[in-house]
């Protein structure tokens, strides 16, 4: 028997409002599958059960005194690299194993404000770098499409735990499509808005000028209000853009009428698997027939996009987490010799593989003979991809192609090539290089695997994005799916 | 150093100033500044780099860089960048420093200053940027351990580089009595060099005179003293020379100055040239400085200490080191000028005495001019007084002290203690006579030719009036008394 | 091309131990991650000013202002080696 078709978050939302359903109950119900889930998939890393009753009752009372949030005794998942101020947070990483932060991320406050229950804290690649969530000192997670399968990465657990039902929504965060791709491979809805829209302070840094906050849920109209929660100026955040925040949700009905979507070239590559570009066409027809017109564009420097995202990205990573030493928080090895063996042997033993290749690799780059070569050229292809955006975006109103070449890889695929799955975040990078928002949202399907459309705005035109991504799922059910195992019994 | 080894070459030195900006609150985050906390007590969440904090630019730190900016003539960057210095060390809790690199908030700029013989001299300034203070390491407290303390971390500072245009150690510290005098002139910093609010580091070479490529430098860092940095640059311009004398090349490094052995060292645990992989820093876009920032710090800057030294001589006609002591301070100035506007023209008479019995009485209270209990408005009654002959120069001094104990304003005070001067004739004369009746061997001595006498006799009869007397009356009236009979 | 000697450069400047063993795997990774940066090199960017931040923005500044009053031990309380107060680590000689 497949599990219920899920509820809207509004309606959710509102029926708590109602007294439809208890006041705790949904914390409850999502606590037990989170238990459940866990071992089959190892989406989380910390799970708050007490904590998250605690709010509960807070939200209750709220709710009876009509002071409640617009999201008030909702569950949710934080991806582990937002600040929980008494909550640990790990990064994915033996590096902050144990870790309590003693203060919150604004984003944690600011659902926290809305009336929303942290139930834990999702695993994730550690420091954000991966695309698989592999690199996690946590253990991979699964994907609830196929256990044999990764979820994506890097905000994997996130994806998971709302793919499977387990929450109706999680935070994520993407530098280089970790929203998005783990969307798609789950069959659900990641938007990462526009740079600078979400505040960055509390969100542990991986690539600071690639970083946004994003939220993963059932539908954009979930995402949508969960936005709207997160979204706007926050004076901690230098980076962060004092602009008002558009109506997310009332601008959903706007739908794609007179809409031109650019279809780019780019994004349908030879790496593109032909079943998921078949997929990708297929929704958007459906977009054309709700009203929309589509163009084919060319953006010829997102072919550069690997390489200027992967000199930029480990660049700004190997000095973020030069901070990482075992003298102020964190593992620090036993026993030191001197001061530089706290440092290189703290470090050796914290960080994972893959973040020791990054950082290696960002070093490299940054170094004195090489910086001109890489880091320099690099941000010029970063101007180049950005003008690129912007003069297709004089001509379409939104950009178009399959968020991932492919649908989720086995596992076990890391421990192939480096580099060879660095180029398969070709679709989504280019959008973090340009600082722009973006979305996925569930195309269909093949072999049974769920395939991601990604849709691309001009800055701060998130609500194009959801309006759009709503349209689709007004004119389609793939985004109903829900995987047949059951993941919490 | 021989004369020899004088002429055959020449010092190259370059400066570069730390000056800790005059803030409440760091460049990057909200913890205090103030000086001598308990360790890490004043170390935010940002400060000691926590996942996840971010840096936002403290508005008054940008504020203070522009008024030094426009002092020393530099220009300011209407938009300027921050650069992340990367490199490992405990007190620096980020594992990199934010700085700048390329673009600073001041390019150019110039300093003069003067060395003891007079010679004026310019240094042309480099750059001036922006940039966080490191913590502390304490490194003797603790066993087999070193501690850091990071209430440091995180403050800002405003680093003054100087082209290496200057000569010898002498102009070095010449150039840095100015720079240090100018950046407490402007309130931009406290200039506590025990406190470490202002720190010069000296980079050093030597090249053939009349040779145009520089020799390789060496760079000379925590000399907390003007003195100690005169001493440690002469030492280190004499080691060069004998080094390349003998034939040795000189090895590019940093160097401590020993105080005890009068002698640098170098620096054991700098590694090798750091690679510091500059880059603009992710998190903070470029700095602005706006128009109206500029135009109002512009606006109002107050008259420079050298060009004030300049006026006070060419304009008020004093000497070169008593407008050398009144532009010092700019309290202690702000007040001379408020004395003089009430007499213009006595501008010796103003000096004298705000370098006499002003500076004597905050001495000795260790107040600083600020917390003066004799005000500006009430020295110039007293002075006014002198002036017009109410009170001689000298109880005008006992004046005063009344006066700074809180006994009342110049007027009710010499009321109070009657001692407005006499100049009434009849009482001087009678004050004279009697003397010149007591004193008959002193009397025919002067008349004798003994001109020296004249200074005693005068005394005594300034004693019979028990001080009051008027003394150049006193002086017009012995005289005449003294004269023989016709 | 990534050898022994830049393998030790870059451990060095990122305070990475690198395990012996896996050395020679991690310089064929290394290689073939630097191997996807080789065509920028041929790329036409005269003219073309660097991008650091994605939108022309300025940075906000903030009042000078103490915001930061204490709260020191639940920041020490983090450390893995503190003492009176102070932060520890081994013993740095200047």
């Amino acid at each position: 028997m497949t599990a219920p078709p899920p509820v809207a978050l509004a309606a959710l939302a509102r029926g708590l409002a109602e007294r439809s359903y208890a006041a705790g109950s949904l914390v409850e119900l999502a606590l037990e599958r989170a238990a459940r889930a866990q071992s089959g998939l190892n989406a989380l890393i910390t799970l708050a059960p007490e904590r998250a009753r605690v709010d509960a009752r807070r939200a209750h009372q709220h709710l009876a005194s009509g002071t409640a949030g617009p999201l008030a005794g909702i569950p949710f998942a934080h991806k582990d690299l937002f600040c929980t101020r008494g909550l640990a947070t790990s990064c994915g990483s033996r590096m902050l194993h144990g870790f309590v932060p003693p203060y919150d991320a604004t984003v944690v406050e600011r659902l926290d404000g809305a009336g929303a229950v942290c139930i834990g804290k999702a695993n994730m690649d550690e420091f954000a770098m991966g695309s698989s969530n592999e690199h996690s000192h946590y253990g991979p997670v699964r994907n609830p499409w196929d256990p044999g399968r990764v979820p994506g990465g890097s905000s994997g657990g996130s994806a998971a735990l709302v793919a499977a039902g387990v929450v109706p929504f999680a935070t994520g965060s993407d530098t280089g499509g970790s929203v998005r791709q783990p969307a798609a491979f789950c069959g659900i809805t990641g938007i990462k808005p526009t740079y600078g829209r979400v505040s960055r302070w509390g969100m542990v840094a991986f690539a600071s000028s690639l970083d946004q906050a994003g939220v993963l849920a059932r539908s954009a109209a979930d995402c949508a209000l969960v936005l709207s929660v997160l979204a706007g100026h926050d004076p901690r955040d230098a980076t962060s853009v004092d602009r008002p925040v558009d109506d997310y949700v009332g601008a959903l009905a706007e739908g794609v009428a007179g809409r031109r979507i650019g279809v780019v070239r780019q994004y349908f590559g030879a790496g593109v698997d032909a079943g998921v570009a078949t997929a990708v066409r297929g929704a958007l027809a459906v977009l054309e027939r709700a009203g929309a017109r589509l163009v084919d564009v060319d953006l010829p420097s997102l072919e550069e996009s690997i390489a200027a995202y992967y000199v930029i990205a480990p660049a700004e990573a190997s000095s973020n987490l030069a901070r990482y030493d075992g003298v102020r928080y964190g593992h620090r090895c036993a026993d030191p010799r001197d001061l530089a063996d706290l440092y290189s042997r703290s470090r050796a033993e914290g960080f994972g593989p893959e973040v020791q290749r990054r950082i290696l690799v960002g070093t490299y780059v940054l170094s004195a003979g090489y910086y001109d070569a890489y880091y320099g050229r690099a941000q010029r292809v970063r101007r180049l991809i950005a003008q690129d955006f912007a003069r297709a975006f004089a001509e379409v109103d939104l950009l178009a192609g399959p968020t991932a070449p492919t649908t989720a890889l086995p596992l076990g695929s890391s421990d192939a090539d480096p580099a060879a799955l660095y180029a398969a975040d070709v679709n989504t990078v280019a959008v973090n290089l340009a600082g722009l928002p973006g979305i996925s949202v569930p195309a269909g399907f093949v072999g049974g695997l769920p395939v991601g459309l990604q849709l691309v705005a001009p800055a701060f035109a998130e609500s194009r994005l959801l309006a759009a991504g709503h349209a689709l799922q007004q004119g389609s059910d793939w985004h109903r799916a829900t995987p047949a195992a059951h993941w919490y019994g | 150093m021989s004369a020899a080894m004088d002429s055959a070459w020449e010092a190259v030195i370059g400066l570069e100033v730390h000056v800790q900006l005059a803030t409440r609150s760091k460049l990057f985050s909200g913890a205090s500044t103030a000086y001598g906390a308990e360790p890490n007590t004043q170390a935010s969440a940002i400060d000691v780099a926590l996942p996840g904090t971010l840096p936002v630019p403290n508005a008054e730190a940008v504020r203070l860089a522009v008024r030094l900016g426009l002092a020393i003539e530099g220009s300011i960057a209407r938009q300027s960048v921050f650069a992340r210095k990367n490199y490992f060390y405990p007190d620096s809790p980020k594992g990199y420093q934010i700085s700048q690199f390329e673009q600073p908030i001041v390019a150019d700029g110039r300093l003069a200053a003067t060395l003891g013989d007079g010679r004026e001299f310019v240094v042309p300034i480099l750059r001036a940027h922006l940039e966080e203070d490191a913590g502390k390491s304490v490194h003797d407290a603790f066993h087999a351990a070193t501690g850091i303390d990071l209430n440091r971390a995180g403050t800002p500072l405003l680093e003054v580089v100087t082209t290496p245009a200057l000569h010898s150690a002498a102009e070095a510290v010449a150039w840095l009595h100015e720079l240090h005098r100018l950046v407490r002139w402007l309130g931009v910093c406290d200039g506590n060099l025990q406190e470490g609010s202002f720190r010069c580091d000296a980079n050093v070479s030597v090249r053939p005179r009349g040779a145009t490529a520089l020799g390789t430098r060496t760079e000379i860092k925590n000399v907390n003293s003007f003195r100690f940095v005169e001493k440690a640059i002469e030492y280190e311009i004499e080691r060069h020379i004998r080094e390349r004398e003998a034939g040795r090349a000189i090895v590019q490094e940093t160097r401590l100055y020993d105080e005890a052995q009068h002698r640098t060292l170098p620096m054991r645990s700098k590694e090798d040239a750091h690679d510091y992989r500059y880059f603009p820093d992710p998190d903070l876009p470029p700095l602005p400085v706006a128009e109206a920032l500029v135009e109002s710090e512009r606006l109002a800057l107050p008259e420079l200490p050298r060009a004030r030294h300049r006026r006070y001589v060419a304009a008020l006609g004093l000497s070169d080191y008593d407008a050398g002591l009144l532009t010092q301070e700019r309290a202690l100035s702000d007040y001379f000028e408020a004395v003089l506007a009430r007499l213009p023209g006595d501008a010796k008479l103003v000096a004298n005495w705000i370098q006499g019995e002003l500076a004597a009485a905050l001495n000795a209270d260790q107040r600083s001019v600020a917390a003066t209990r004799v005000s500006a408005t009430a020295l110039a009654d007293l002075l006014a007084r002198i002036k017009d002959g109410t009170v001689s120069g000298k109880l005008a001094k006992d004046v005063f002290a009344a006066m700074w104990a809180g006994e009342g304003g110049a007027d009710a005070v010499i009321a109070a203690r009657g001692l407005a001067q006499v100049s009434d004739d009849s009482v001087l004369v009678a004050a004279i006579d009697a003397v010149i009746t007591a004193h008959p061997a002193q009397v025919g001595q002067f008349r004798a030719g003994d001109d020296k006498v004249f200074g005693w006799l005068v005394g005594q009869a300034m004693q019979a009036t028990r001080g009051k007397a008027n003394p150049q009356r006193l002086n017009e009236l012995l005289r005449l008394r003294l004269l023989p009979p016709l | 091309m990534i050898d022994d000697t830049t393998l030790d450069h870059l451990g060095r400047l990122a305070r990475l131990a690198i395990d012996p063993a896996a050395r020679p795997r991690l310089a064929a990774d290394l290689d073939r991650i630097l191997g996807l940066f080789e065509r920028l090199k041929a790329l036409p960017l005269e003219g073309v000013a660097p991008l650091a931040h994605p939108h022309e923005q300025c940075a906000s500044l903030r009042p000078d202002a103490v915001t930061d009053a204490g709260g020191v031990d639940a920041l020490l309380a983090l450390a893995p080696e503190s003492q009176g107060g102070y932060y520890l680590v081994p013993k740095v000689i200047e």
